[in-house]
């Protein structure tokens, strides 16, 4: 009887609504931060910030106000999903079986959490990226530095000025790398996608890659549902 | 007499120098400030506002000469006032030197700027910003080593003194050293001017000034604003004129080799990323993941 009426697929949800809406904003201001930053990277890009933002100065003046936006929404983001991200032994095992990672032999790999270690990786990492790129940023943002001043009694030096530009624009670059290796993941581990969008992963997506979250799941009514 | 050729420009912000270009450097011209003649008028400084038609706002008083106290996106010059014991002759010396921008050969500013057009150098050695140009990041300050260009908070865009490169493109001298009333400030051909200084450091040197000679500093290429000075061996005691100035080596490492290793990274990342893909192909959820999820809800309803 329960072989007739078994559905073919189910749905888990993996994200709610506000998730993916804080997850959203994030993409969009770094979107905007990458493309006018590029402007300031070398002037061989500085083409896109003038035709993307209609000039050099335009690209010079968003780009402060993104950070801002982005750091913000970066760091609700943080919080909300800390708990999920915190080392567990299997991040160790995950590591050493990096070969089957990256050959997609799921099948060779410990059960996972929420989270594998490379997923932690990226979120890590953009979180020391995030705040080292707003510190040496407020230190950039010439036209600021009075207001910040106001604030914490503290105005930086030229050579600190020097330092914040070399460690911003490295920080900068690494964090379009990580970047890169966030939105390649999921594109490459079909059916990643539908999370951040629906909100919701199918079960064989769970089972593959996040058996030990999906277990946890199973057991909440509300999180399961069949696939229409 | 030369003919200035004021719209010769030998290098633009943010754009590969030409290679083949030999620019005609007969007009360099030179601002050469004898601190030693300076009586501390100000009159330069307000020369320099009315020419560049700049009123800033009225500062306040702290009870020293400096006024204002620095230099501003509307204030391209600053009379600096020193004071100093000479420990040798145990006179009290007022050393007192204009500030502004010193017109660099190799100029930082235009090395850190991104913006293409936005600071330019022409031929007679004036480094001009182009505003229409600049972007107002602020670059600008962090390449130069002397500390001079500031950004506008109102305009968002940088300014500095252009050593009046309008009027030397019309054969006339800076306001400044047309105002100067102690001839404190000569402008003029190079090579005249580096002349007429050393008549002017023969003389301190005769008149006990054993260590006068001329500040040019080599370390950012000589200057086109030059000045002679009472104690060359100390140029420090003029309110913080840097002995070596240079371009600061993280400048460099920035604006250099740093940007290329930045774009080979994401390059290489994006590269990784497609060969991947292609050796590997997609990461693909199978019937049978999506059947053992179905049993595992199953298991649980039983």
């Amino acid at each position: 009887m329960s072989s007739v009426t078994q559905p073919q697929k189910i749905l888990v949800r993996r994200y709610s609504g506000s998730a993916r809406i804080n997850h959203w904003i994030v993409a969009i201001s770094f979107i905007v931060l990458l493309l006018s930053g590029l402007a300031m990277f070398h002037p061989s890009l500085f083409i896109v910030g003038e035709t993307l933002f209609g000039s050099g100065w335009m690209a010079r003046w968003i780009h402060p106000w993104a950070g801002l936006a982005l750091t913000v929404a970066f760091l609700a983001l943080f919080l909300r999903f800390l708990p999920a991200n915190l080392p567990h032994l299997d991040d160790f095992r995950w590591f050493a079986r990096m070969k089957h990672v990256l050959s997609g032999h799921d099948e060779y790999l410990p059960e996972l959490g929420k989270y594998n270690a490379g997923q932690k990786f990226v979120f890590w990492s953009q979180m020391i990226l995030t705040c080292t790129l707003f510190v040496t940023g407020v230190a950039l943002w010439d036209s600021y530095l009075p207001f910040f001043e106001r604030l914490t009694g503290y105005h930086p030096t030229i050579e600190q000025m020097r330092w914040a530009a070399v460690i911003h624009a490295t920080s900068a670059v690494l964090t379009v790398v990580v970047w890169i290796v966030h939105a390649y993941a999921a594109l490459w581990v079909r059916g990643t996608i539908p999370a951040m969008v629906g909100g919701t992963v199918t079960g064989g997506w769970a089972w593959r890659h996040h058996r030990r979250w999906l277990r946890r799941e199973v057991k909440k009514p509300a999180s399961v549902q069949a696939a229409s | 007499m030369t003919t200035f050729q004021p719209l010769d420009v030998i290098r633009v912000s943010a754009t590969p120098d030409k290679a083949d270009a030999e620019p005609n450097r007969d007009a360099e011209i030179v601002k050469l400030i004898d601190v030693s003649n300076c009586t501390g008028c100000k009159a330069c400084q307000a020369a320099c506002l009315d020419w560049n038609d700049k009123r800033p706002a009225v500062g306040e008083h702290v009870g020293i000469f400096e006024n204002p106290l620095d230099l501003g996106p509307d204030m391209f010059t600053v009379v600096r006032f020193a004071e100093w014991d000479n420990p040798k002759t145990g006179n009290f010396e007022w050393l007192i030197r204009k500030s502004g921008c010193m017109h660099c050969e190799d100029p930082g500013c235009l090395k850190a700027c991104p913006a293409p057009g936005a600071i330019v150098q022409y031929a007679n050695g004036i480094v001009n910003y182009i505003q229409d140009n600049c972007i107002g990041c602020g670059y600008c300050v962090k390449g130069c080593p002397f500390n001079v260009p500031r950004v506008s908070k109102t305009e968002q865009v940088a300014y500095k003194c252009t050593l009046c490169s309008d009027k030397v493109a019309m054969g006339q001298q800076p306001s400044c050293a047309k105002v100067c009333p102690t001839n404190a400030i000569v402008f003029g051909p190079k090579a005249q001017m580096l002349a007429y200084a050393e008549t002017r450091i023969a003389n301190l040197k005769s008149r006990g000034f054993e260590h006068a000679g001329l500040y040019n500093p080599q370390g950012v290429g000589g200057t086109h604003v030059i000045y002679v000075l009472q104690h060359a061996d100390q140029p420090e005691l003029y309110s913080g004129l840097p002995a070596n100035p240079a371009i600061d080596p993280l400048v460099q490492a920035w604006k250099g080799t740093g940007k290329y290793v930045g774009m080979a990274a994401v390059g290489l990342a994006v590269v990784t990323g497609a060969i991947h893909h292609l050796v590997f192909g997609a990461n693909r959820v199978s019937g049978e993941d999506e059947e053992e999820a179905c049993k595992l809800v199953e298991e649980k309803r039983v």
